[in-house]
């Protein structure tokens, strides 16, 4: 068995170690439910769906994703633990992804928690639950986008409130980069290909379907290898910033 | 066996560590000095492979830091500057995650965090979260998980700072007990602590070696090495009963006490004989008469400065 286990677990429990973790999980309930109930209108639109519940979590996870993943490196940097970690006989890759899947792990219990919202949409009505399936294994593939551009970040400095406003800005600009305003905003000049691509890269894109109940692999491929991306880079600026 | 050849390494247009070479053996104790940003951590980091050298290498016996790592770490135990924990963690959380990492499974996990728990006195405080801990405990914690796998090479830097006399002494003692088959290399600027637990001594100034040798070489390059140091109740002319022996370099008056002179003794030569035959055939007023050892704090200021100085 190799090092990842071990700090994964490590990870996920120091967050329970600390109020961090059912701050995170109250929070993201209370918000589910507003966003769902309140400003969704889940009941005036009649329909047995989550799609209200879905269609927040990206302006949802735009704030409390960062707030989660700012101290995964910035902490270690600040308080001069990953000097410990990695000169313990662990690989820089088993670091960077046990501490991603612990975080990664914290918002799936979160996610799950928000069971009650799926049991009264059942009792209501009759979804479908395959749909609904899969609209939490998309939103939790998306949230674990906004993660691993959180890990980056926070690798890039000893502070965590500057890892969490770039963070927040550079997942801004993933979660708009899809959206019609911003794509009816380029010049004509530009190649349709451009903007077909820059279009893809948007999570609202990809996510947007998924909520809807189109279940395509492409989407989840495409968070999949954009996870993998940024962890890359995390692991590249770890090696590159550690010695400041 | 810790073989260093050549290592360098370069932030950006400034050198930290200049082309270091040496190599040290099972059952050496170097106490690694140098004034402040000498490079004394950098070293540290280079060698457990934090920090990944510009030029040169760093073979943990026989095992290549950047080729293989992982067996190197494994070979290592370290106490980074500082000693680093995770605060929100209880000491015996922390010391069970060590020995996990370490690669120690079921029974074994909990005989060797109770084995360390012992060795650093940490019984005690093993329930505290490590945050609230004195920094004495802390220092202590950092020491139990270095020795969590009772490595072949342990690598200490600054042990003892901020630890009080008694816990300065306890952890000399555990060096000394650790020390006996192993590699220790602890980098200190309590130049005492060197002649108490080192072997050797290597002093480093603006990345490189300007000194290597036991600490009893190091003293005995000091110019006060076999001085003999004189107390007198009244003003009395010492040079000029001197001025006979051809062995004493200089008589020199001590800077704080008006009435202590050291005589010292040229090419490190024992000059205490033919002095105290003077004394009392002279009828010297003393009232303290004793050999001074050469002090590591004057070599040290000599070879650091000297560096400076070339610069």
């Amino acid at each position: 068995m190799g090092t990842l286990p071990i700090i994964f677990k490590r990870e996920l429990l120091s967050y329970f170690a600390t109020p961090l973790a059912y701050i995170f999980i109250v929070i993201f309930l209370i918000s589910n439910g507003i966003f769902t109930f309140d400003l969704g209108g889940f009941y005036a639109r009649g329909q047995a769906d989550l799609l209200p519940f879905f269609s927040f979590h990206p302006w949802l996870y735009l704030f409390m994703i960062p707030a989660i993943a700012m101290t995964l490196w910035a902490d270690e940097r600040k308080t001069g633990t990953i000097e410990l970690l990695l000169t313990l006989p662990v690989r820089l890759a088993d670091a960077v992804l046990g501490k991603f899947l612990a975080a990664w792990a914290l918002i799936g219990i979160a996610l799950l928690l928000t069971f009650p919202i799926w049991l009264t949409v059942n009792y209501l009505g009759d979804p479908d639950n395959g749909v609904i399936f899969a609209a939490y294994l998309g939103s939790w593939f998306m949230a674990g986008g906004f993660l691993s551009i959180g890990s980056c970040m926070s690798a890039c400095t000893k502070n965590s409130v500057i890892a969490f406003i770039l963070t927040v800005s550079i997942c801004f600009i993933f979660v708009i980069m899809g959206s019609p305003i911003l794509l009816n905003a380029f010049p004509a000049w530009i190649p349709q290909f451009f903007v077909d691509a820059f279009s893809a890269m948007g999570f609202l894109t990809h996510f947007d379907s998924i909520a809807k109940g189109v279940l395509d692999i492409r989407d989840f491929l495409f968070f999949s290898v954009f996870i993998a991306a940024w962890l890359l880079a995390s692991a590249v600026v770890i090696e590159m910033k550690k010695a400041n | 066996m810790i073989e260093i050849t050549n290592l360098t390494k370069n932030f950006d247009q400034f050198t930290a560590i200049d082309d270091l070479t040496f190599t040290v053996k099972e059952g050496e104790v170097l106490g690694f000095l140098g004034p402040n940003g000498a490079g004394k951590s950098t070293t540290m980091k280079l060698i457990t492979g934090f920090l990944s050298a510009s030029h040169g290498t760093v073979s943990i016996d026989g095992f290549d830091i950047s080729e293989n790592p992982i067996e190197a770490k494994s070979l290592m135990g370290y106490l980074p500057e500082g000693a680093p924990s995770y605060g929100d963690m209880t000491t015996l959380e922390f010391l069970n995650f060590v020995a996990q990492v370490r690669g120690f499974r079921g029974e074994e996990i909990s005989q060797r965090v109770q084995h360390v728990l012992d060795e650093v006195e940490l019984n005690s405080v093993s329930q505290q979260t490590i945050e609230t801990l004195s920094k004495g405990f802390k220092r202590r914690v950092g020491l139990a998980q270095a020795i969590m796998h009772d490595p072949k090479v342990l690598i200490l830097d600054e042990p003892t700072d901020g630890l009080d006399p008694n816990q300065k002494h306890h952890v000399r003692e555990l060096i000394k007990n650790l020390a006996r088959d192993k590699i220790v290399i602890i980098s200190t600027h309590i130049l005492e602590e060197v002649t108490a637990v080192c072997s050797r001594a290597i002093i480093i100034a603006q990345g490189r070696i300007v000194a290597d040798g036991t600490p009893a070489e190091l003293e005995s390059r000091s110019k006060y090495h076999q001085a003999v140091s004189v107390r007198l109740s009244e003003d009395y002319d010492l040079a000029a009963d001197l001025s006979g022996l051809s062995e004493v370099s200089e008589v020199e008056k001590d800077g704080e006490d008006e009435m202590v002179f050291r005589i010292l003794a040229s090419d490190g030569k024992s000059i205490f004989s033919q002095v105290s035959e003077i004394a009392q055939a002279k009828h010297w007023p003393v009232t303290e008469f004793h050999v001074s050892r050469g002090q590591l704090e004057d070599v040290f200021r000599t070879v650091t400065q000297q560096t400076q100085g070339a610069q």
